[in-house]
């Protein structure tokens, strides 16, 4: 079995090589040869999967050395893969939610001219997606880091002739880097610190090597919480993700919501010895999660872009992963948890906006729509069970696990927990709002379609079959997903091996959690509905108030990025410009100039003429007599 | 008198003759005045030689005056040759070599 | 000469030898130095070298102060009258200095030098000498050959190789390689005839038996010099000695006496048209307001002899 692992990364890896390199001629076939090759890997994922659970669950990791990447001296970089629950869960995740989103782009790119190329960029996440989740070492998983970068960055910009995409694409790749270079500096104190790359060397030591070398291992973890801000979008390196929705909509689904921003939350899920063992490092990260999580929430509330919408929402739900996983082992299970459902239900949502993008000629503004649901039913419906399932509707797979994050979030304990908790709980009523409005003014109310730049009326129409049985898979997934993890606690269970489970102490109850989360999604969508399906939705976006139009411009996370670094760059560099001049080149010039001068004036003893040089001859004759004699007298 | 003086004359020679090295500009003048030097040098020599009571001094001396000689006669085929070329025996009109 | 093995003072006769030729010796320096002709500059550093020779030879080296009068004052100062003669001996070298400061410098640097080298012979406690009488017993030719060819016979031998070499390096810089064929006299009294120019050989220089040198050019019948017999270069230089004012003048002198011891009227024979040279001899001059009146008969005359 362990020789299928390998396949799994080669199958996608595959498809991207003939894809990208086989020209035209792929151009009829090339979309079903990339999602063939994606299904291959999906169905490899399955066998996998159904052997591990015919083991025991200690005994389910599977582990393949393939060859030595790098034997340098004492520094070593192997190529291994390693399969256990976690990773088979991303495995899962990444190939089902990946060949569904390919065969919805079958359907969607059909009128692009370069659909084959989409395909190839989309094996190639795939691919260095996998094997970012089946690394055995950090090495690999920092080449799978990269190659998701890499990947995004192709795909995000993939309409390169729309400045937009292009700019946002070069945003999102330079973001990403300020997080590769803390993943990178994290991987290097790792190596000096424990003297390896392997997770088997590393992880179990971690907490011995925090005792001796404290500070070592916190700065480890912020480099780490560095690297899953960059790629899981969180609070500062947040400013990528809504731009990166100028990419094709299945991009926006695929990367955005269901893969790559989660391998963060892969990060620091896999390092959780790390993080168990520097507490400071734990409190930044449930930090983070929680300004995220009300960060992206109150963005997702202004936004009239229906996918900025829902990148906010994502921002958000990311932010929710984030802090369960810093919760540490009482959070872990229930992070990678809402990341599977999470995966199911944003991709559905997104698929869906998709959907109506395609029926509305590409129109992404919600004011222009409305009353669509009879226009596209099973959009309607699939958009409508992902709606109830991200809001937390109960019996649905958000309910479930958003859930047993607050819960988790009261059991931190002591003060830390009730702000956690009461921020989590402030979370889901925002997000039933935003997601309240989002449904709301996209399928019900009055019609306000315009036409677009083109003078074209907007004819909504339902899209093609490809389209919707992914979405309609997802709607599945959506809805079932959650009941069945929570069904005997399998899910915990399953995962426990690999992260550890404790449940902690909570001081309320898991029913006044409940209560409580219900009391804030009928608030939630109470007020939307008061909102928005009260009064008419406004063509025009209305001023609104000063925290809207902040939220409109993302929280001022541009201008903040563009004040303090922009500015702040530039004022540093022009300084360090001036100091160069003044003082580098002022000393190298000066220094310059004066032997320069000084050699100017030398010069001249050297005019050329015999009778000059005797004098000086005869003169330096007249200091040794002079000399000598002066030592003879001494 | 003191053999002595020989020396204090040996010594203003050779002052007059390196001045009028320095002073003087016709190349052969000059090349006159290096060999006064060297003679006052001889003159040294063998005042040393009668001082010191053995003929060393006046052996130097000896071979002060070959390789006078020979420098002479090197020398002068110089000074003729870049008179043939320059038309000019003056020191100060070869310094092409200057910066 | 000194026969004490270690004396203080040497003879009075030797002292007095000595501060009159010293003064000679200073004095033929300063002369090599301060004459402004490169010749005398040369005779008075052969005056200095003769007297150092007569040093030599007082202090008991016998065999270097011959060689000094022979090798020094004989061949290398005949070498180096040669090469003034060759370069120009009225090539006067002008004492003014064109370089800035280098006078003082000199100066500064002559003086200093000098002081510190008496200052250092001062201070050097030479009381007592040896003399060289003991070193001379044997004589002095045999005692410095027997040093020349034992202890210093490694430096004789390469002070050979110095010379051989000296004198071939002086043959490669003087020889100057022919790089055309050199035309016979055939050729070159062709082309004279080809170019019609001076088909006769140039005049002679110096018509007259008390100017015959090669700096005085020929007078022409009309009393006016003939450029063309002086040498170029001398021509080039500017070196012509024109003599024929004083020629003139002597010739016009001899006429008159002889025509007032033959008593002939001055007025009817003119024997020699007098030319305007560029002298503008005196002489002529006012030999021709004399005869003013005779102008008209005496200008047809000339433009006969000038034909």
């Amino acid at each position: 079995m362990e020789n299928l692992i390998g396949l799994l990364v080669a199958s996608p890896l595959l498809g991207a090589g003939i894809l990208l390199t086989g020209g035209k001629r792929l151009d009829r076939v090339g979309h079903w040869l990339g999602t063939l090759l994606a299904l291959v890997s999906f169905a490899l994922g399955v066998a996998l999967f159904a052997n591990m659970l015919g083991k025991d669950a200690d005994d389910r990791g599977l582990h393949s050395h393939l060859f030595t990447w790098v034997p340098v001296g004492g520094f070593r970089a192997d190529v291994g893969f390693q399969l256990d629950q976690l990773s088979m869960t991303f495995v899962l995740l990444i190939t089902g939610v990946g060949t569904l989103i390919h065969i919805y782009s079958i359907g969607y790119m059909e009128h692009d001219e370069r659909r084959r190329r989409f395909f190839g960029y989309l094996n190639l996440f795939l691919a260095a997606m996998l094997l970012l989740v089946l690394a055995d070492n950090y090495f690999l998983l920092y080449a799978g880091w990269e190659g998701v970068g890499l990947a995004s960055y192709l795909l995000i910009g993939f309409w390169q002739h729309k400045p937009s995409a292009a700019t946002a694409a070069k945003k999102a790749f330079l973001v990403n880097r300020v997080g590769d270079i803390g993943l990178s500096v994290g991987i290097m104190l790792m190596f000096t610190t424990f003297g390896s790359f392997a997770f088997a060397d590393i992880l179990p030591k971690a907490q011995e090597a925090s005792t001796t070398q404290h500070a070592t291992v916190t700065g480890i973890g912020f480099m780490l919480l560095l690297a899953a801000c960059g790629k899981s979008a969180q609070v500062p390196l947040q400013s990528w993700l809504g731009d990166a929705m100028e990419g094709p909509t299945p991009v926006s689904a695929l990367i955005h919501a269901a893969t790559m921003v989660t391998a963060g939350v892969y990060l620091i899920t896999r390092s959780g010895a790390i993080f168990n063992a520097a507490p400071d490092a734990q409190t930044a990260v449930v930090t983070v999660g929680a300004v995220t999580l009300l960060f992206g929430a109150i963005v997702g509330c202004a936004k009239d872009d229906i996918k900025k919408a829902l990148a906010g929402s994502t921002m958000s739900q990311i932010g929710y992963m984030i802090m369960a996983a810093g919760l540490g082992p009482i959070g872990y299970v229930f992070a990678i948890m809402h990341l599977v459902t999470h995966g199911f239900f944003k991709a559905g949502l997104f698929l869906g906006a998709g959907s109506v993008m395609h029926g509305m000629n590409d129109e992404v503004d919600m004011r222009r729509y409305g009353g669509l649901r009879k226009y596209m039913p099973v959009t309607f419906v699939t958009f409508g069970l992902g709606y109830l399932a991200i809001i937390g509707f109960p019996g649905l797979s958000g309910f479930f696990s958003k859930d047993k994050i607050i819960e988790a979030a009261f059991a931190k304990g002591g003060t830390e927990g009730w702000i956690l908790g009461c921020c989590a709980l402030l979370g889901a009523a925002i997000t039933a709002f935003y997601m309240t409005r989002v449904m709301i003014m996209t399928f019900f109310g009055e019609k306000r379609w315009v036409p677009d730049a083109d003078g074209h009326e907007p004819h909504p129409h339902e899209s093609p079959s490809s389209m919707t049985i992914p979405m309609i898979i997802l709607a599945f997934g959506s809805v079932l997903a959650g009941g069945l993890f929570s069904i005997n606690s399998s899910f915990v269970k399953w995962l426990e091996p690999v992260t550890g489970h404790s449940e902690g102490d909570s001081p309320v109850s898991a029913g006044t959690v409940t209560a409580g989360t219900m009391v804030a999604l009928v608030i939630g969508v109470g007020i939307a509905w008061a909102m928005y399906a009260r009064r008419s939705v406004p063509a025009v976006a209305p001023r609104g108030s000063l925290l809207t139009r902040a939220a409109r411009r993302d929280l001022l996370q541009d201008d903040f990025n563009h004040v303090v670094l922009v500015r702040g760059g530039e004022h540093l560099t022009r300084s360090l410009v001036y100091l160069d001049h003044s003082l580098v080149d002022g000393v190298v010039n000066g220094t310059a100039a004066s032997v320069g001068g000084l050699s100017g004036r030398l010069r001249k003893l050297q005019n050329g003429y015999v009778r000059s040089y005797a004098v000086s001859m005869l003169g330096g004759s007249a200091v040794l007599v002079a000399a000598t004699l002066l030592m003879r007298a001494v | 008198m003191n053999p002595a003086n020989y020396l204090y004359l040996s010594a203003l020679l050779f002052t007059i003759g390196a001045a009028g090295v320095l002073i003087r500009r016709n190349a052969i003048v000059v090349f006159m005045c290096v060999e006064l030097m060297l003679n006052a040098c001889n003159l040294a020599f063998v005042t040393f030689s009668r001082l010191h009571g053995n003929l060393d001094g006046q052996v130097i001396a000896f071979f002060t005056m070959v390789v006078a000689a020979a420098e002479v006669v090197v020398g002068l085929a110089i000074i003729v040759s870049i008179f043939r070329s320059r038309h000019s025996a003056s020191v100060d009109d070869a310094n092409l070599m200057k910066l | 000469m000194q026969l004490a093995a270690a004396a203080t003072q040497t003879s009075t006769g030797e002292a007095v030898q000595f501060w009159i030729l010293g003064t000679v010796a200073v004095l033929g320096a300063l002369g090599t130095v301060l004459m402004k002709k490169s010749v005398h500059s040369a005779l008075s550093l052969a005056g200095t070298m003769i007297v150092l020779a007569i040093f030599y030879l007082a202090q008991g080296a016998y065999f270097l102060g011959i060689v000094q009068i022979v090798v020094y004052t004989g061949a290398i100062m005949m070498l180096f009258l040669f090469v003034v003669m060759l370069v120009g001996i009225t090539a006067a070298d002008s004492l003014k200095e064109t370089l800035k400061g280098q006078r003082w410098l000199a100066a500064a640097c002559g003086l200093g030098f000098g002081i510190l080298l008496i200052a250092g012979i001062g201070n050097a406690s030479l009381d007592t000498f040896a003399g060289t009488g003991q070193a001379n017993s044997a004589g002095n030719v045999p005692g410095l050959a027997r040093l020349i060819f034992t202890k210093y016979v490694w430096s004789f031998e390469i002070t050979g190789a110095l010379l051989i070499t000296a004198a071939i390096g002086a043959m490669v810089l003087t020889h100057r390689e022919r790089t055309e064929r050199r035309s016979t006299q055939r050729e070159l009294s062709e082309a004279r005839v080809r170019e019609g120019v001076h088909v006769a050989p140039l005049p002679a220089p110096g018509t007259y038996a008390r100017h015959n040198a090669v700096d005085v050019p020929a007078l022409l019948p009309d009393g006016s010099i003939a450029e063309k017999s002086v040498f170029g270069t001398l021509r080039g230089r500017g070196q012509i000695r024109d003599v024929s004012a004083d020629a003139l003048e002597r010739l016009a002198a001899l006429e008159q006496r002889s025509e007032e011891w033959l008593e002939r009227d001055p007025d009817r024979v003119e024997p020699v048209r007098l030319a305007q040279g560029p002298g503008g001899d005196r002489a002529g001059r006012e030999e021709r307001t004399e005869r003013e009146s005779g102008r008209e008969h005496e200008s047809e005359r000339a433009e006969e002899g000038a034909k």
